[in-house]
């Protein structure tokens, strides 16, 4: 009998953590947006920022191009699907992004170009179960251990902090298959949008590597604009 | 004088006591010549060629870098390296000061397209060619070890180890893409255009070098005014370790900043271990050497001391005649100086030969470090240094004068009353 109420009990558990990382991907998978955003970079020698602006659709294509400074201006980058391409204007070269160069920093940044290609929505790629509760800054969270379904994601745990009002994951630590903790990222800001709260600022931070993380500012975000299908074509890299 | 025209002259007409002591003497001398200059030549061609292209005799780098403890280091490079370059030619004229970039990447071979046909690792360098001096190229040996095509002329040229140029089955002049990460950690990209290839007989450099020139590494790697090291030879060509200690220490206690990034010296012996490495390679050495020349006198002496005795009955006769024993003695003695000085002479002459053969030509051992990574030449060579012309008189002159000295001893337990006996006998 115990035994039964033990296991309905985690059962119950197992649904509620699968029913808000549903409500997570509602939140986070929007069917279209073009956002501007920054890219500041806290690394050993000081701080430096980039410019972005992403064409997004879905989970499977983005193009995204740095609009400053001057150095990384016109750098375009292709995904779509499971695949990455990136253009140089200094060299008019499109380059595909695979094997051991997707685990490359991005721009010398806490986030690597496979973190880019992160796919699909959580709950299809990780099992999840109730791990606690805590507080952040006064606010109540869930926390989830999520385990991945599959070897071939990037990272196999992740424990995510979830805000029980806004659905938003506000802190999480990715942990590699032996279990040593990898990057740790955390939502500072967070703001309201047509379809749901959207983070505003958010920091990363690569355990293994030196330097003060980086920060990700969002500026601005359009969910209403069209998108041509053209964008997400290798020609559109040379434009 | 005239006792030693004598001597001589006795020695010139007697076959058996000169030209047999000689040739012994003298192939002793010889093969003591030749391995002195071949141990010597290999622990100099082992410094010089990890000074050359790894090491320096002394190098400048950032603190962070010393540490080793960071992975990146690209982002350890020392900035206002112009300003560092020259308090240091102007406080240490005896060393050329250059800077060096040391990156790694990969080498993006494109088809007419552009689409990468073929990626390959390349360990490049990034120094002076652009400029009148051309002491990095002498450096480098890069005039020597150019197997195809021309140095860089403009920016943007490339120089591309030959092996990878072949296996990558590339022509000369040929457009090729560098992928990098740069000073601050972000990738680059760069378009170089090939204008000759290199080997240089070390393993290590020729499996996947690329020389490019400073400002173009720079400039690919936004490091304007940035250098991963700055190297220090000592203006001979030959390392001093008192004086790199001197320089060292005078250039350190001169920096008042302490930061990750502040510059700091060290010496060839500082780096890497090498230190440890080139006292256990000095004391092996050395241990051989000794050993080879104890082993030579030990023969030579013996030889001394068997002719000697082969000249008991000469020597018997001429106490009978008068001769005294002290004369005779020294007469022995000067027999053995003489043929010292010319098997000396001789043995010198003709080790330097194969010395300086294997000096000029050396010896090819590729075969043998087929896979190895240590900063060590392909071809070992010979070194004729002034100690050369010095070491023979140890087994040459040395050595047979103690044989002669202690055989001759037994001179004096001859007794004259019995000559007449042991010579019937």
């Amino acid at each position: 009998m115990l035994f039964m109420i033990a296991s309905l009990s985690a059962h119950g558990e197992e649904d509620q953590a699968a029913a808000i990382l549903q409500r997570m991907d509602q939140n986070q998978n929007v069917e279209r947006q073009i956002v501007v955003s920054s890219m500041i970079i806290h690394g050993l020698r000081g701080s430096r920022e980039i410019r972005y602006k992403s064409w997004i659709i879905g989970q499977e294509q983005s193009f995204t191009e740095s609009l400053a400074p001057r150095r990384e201006k016109g750098n375009k980058m292709l995904k779509l699907k499971q695949n990455l391409w990136i253009f140089n204007p200094r060299t008019d070269r499109i380059l595909k992004i695979a094997g051991h160069m997707l685990r490359q920093s991005m721009a010398g940044s806490d986030l690597s170009y496979e973190d880019m290609m992160e796919k699909g929505k959580l709950l299809d790629n990780y099992h999840a179960e109730m791990a606690g509760e805590d507080q952040i800054d006064g606010r109540e969270m869930w926390v989830l251990d999520l385990k991945a379904r599959n070897s071939g994601i990037a990272y196999q745990r992740r424990k995510i902090w979830v805000d029980k009002q806004l659905y938003l994951g506000i802190r999480e630590e990715l942990y590699a298959a032996s279990g040593k903790l990898l990057k740790r990222l955390e939502i500072l800001e967070s703001f309201k949008t047509s379809r749901g709260w959207y983070p505003k600022r958010m920091q990363f931070k690569d355990i293994l590597k030196k330097g003060g993380g980086t920060e990700w500012i969002i500026h601005s975000v359009d969910f209403d604009t069209t998108i041509p299908k053209s964008k997400f074509s290798k020609a559109a890299l040379r434009r | 004088m005239v006792m030693i025209a004598f001597l001589f002259k006795g020695l010139l007409r007697d076959r058996s006591r000169s030209l047999f002591p000689i040739l012994i003497t003298g192939s002793g001398v010889a093969i003591t010549v030749l391995m002195f200059a071949w141990v010597s030549g290999i622990l100099n061609e082992t410094i010089e060629t990890t000074a050359r292209f790894k090491a320096g005799h002394l190098k400048v780098r950032t603190r962070a870098l010393n540490q080793q403890q960071y992975p990146n280091i690209m982002e350890l490079v020392l900035t206002d390296a112009g300003k560092i370059q020259t308090q240091l030619e102007t406080e240490f004229p005896q060393v050329t000061w250059k800077s060096r970039i040391q990156f790694g990447g990969l080498m993006d071979i494109p088809d007419e397209n552009g689409e990468t046909i073929a990626q390959a690792p390349v360990a490049g360098l990034g120094i002076d060619l652009m400029s009148r001096d051309r002491s990095e190229i002498e450096n480098l040996n890069l005039s020597k070890a150019l197997a195809k095509g021309n140095l860089p002329q403009q920016s943007g040229d490339i120089l591309l180890s030959d092996d990878l140029f072949e296996k990558l089955g590339l022509r000369l002049g040929q457009s090729v893409t560098y992928i990098g990460s740069d000073m601050n950690g972000s990738m680059v990209f760069y378009n170089f255009r090939i204008s000759g290839t290199v080997r240089f007989g070390i393993k290590a450099m020729d499996r996947g070098a690329m020389i490019a020139s400073l400002e173009d590494m720079q400039d690919t790697l936004d490091m304007q005014d940035a250098t991963t090291e700055i190297f220090g030879f000592f203006k001979d060509g030959f390392y001093h370790a008192e004086q790199a200690s001197r320089i060292r220490n005078a250039f350190n206690d001169s920096q008042s900043a302490t930061g990750l990034f502040a510059p700091v010296m060290i010496r060839l012996e500082d780096q890497d271990n090498m230190g440890d490495i080139l006292s256990y390679m000095d004391v092996m050495f050395s241990a051989i050497l000794i050993i080879f020349i104890f082993v030579i006198s030990l023969v030579l002496w013996n030889a001394g001391l068997m002719n000697g005795i082969r000249r008991y009955g000469e020597i018997g006769v001429r106490l009978a005649i008068g001769e005294s024993k002290t004369h005779l003695y020294w007469s022995l003695i000067i027999e053995a100086l003489i043929l010292g000085i010319v098997s000396y002479i001789l043995g010198t002459a003709v080790g330097l030969i194969p010395a300086y053969y294997l000096q000029v030509h050396g010896v090819d051992f590729s075969a043998f470090t087929q896979s190895a990574d240590l900063m060590m030449s392909n071809v070992m060579r010979a070194r004729i240094t002034p100690i050369i012309f010095w070491i023979g008189i140890i087994p040459g002159v040395i050595a047979p004068f103690i044989g002669a000295s202690i055989s001759g001893i037994g001179i004096f337990k001859r007794e004259t009353a019995e000559l007449f006996k042991e010579l019937e006998a």
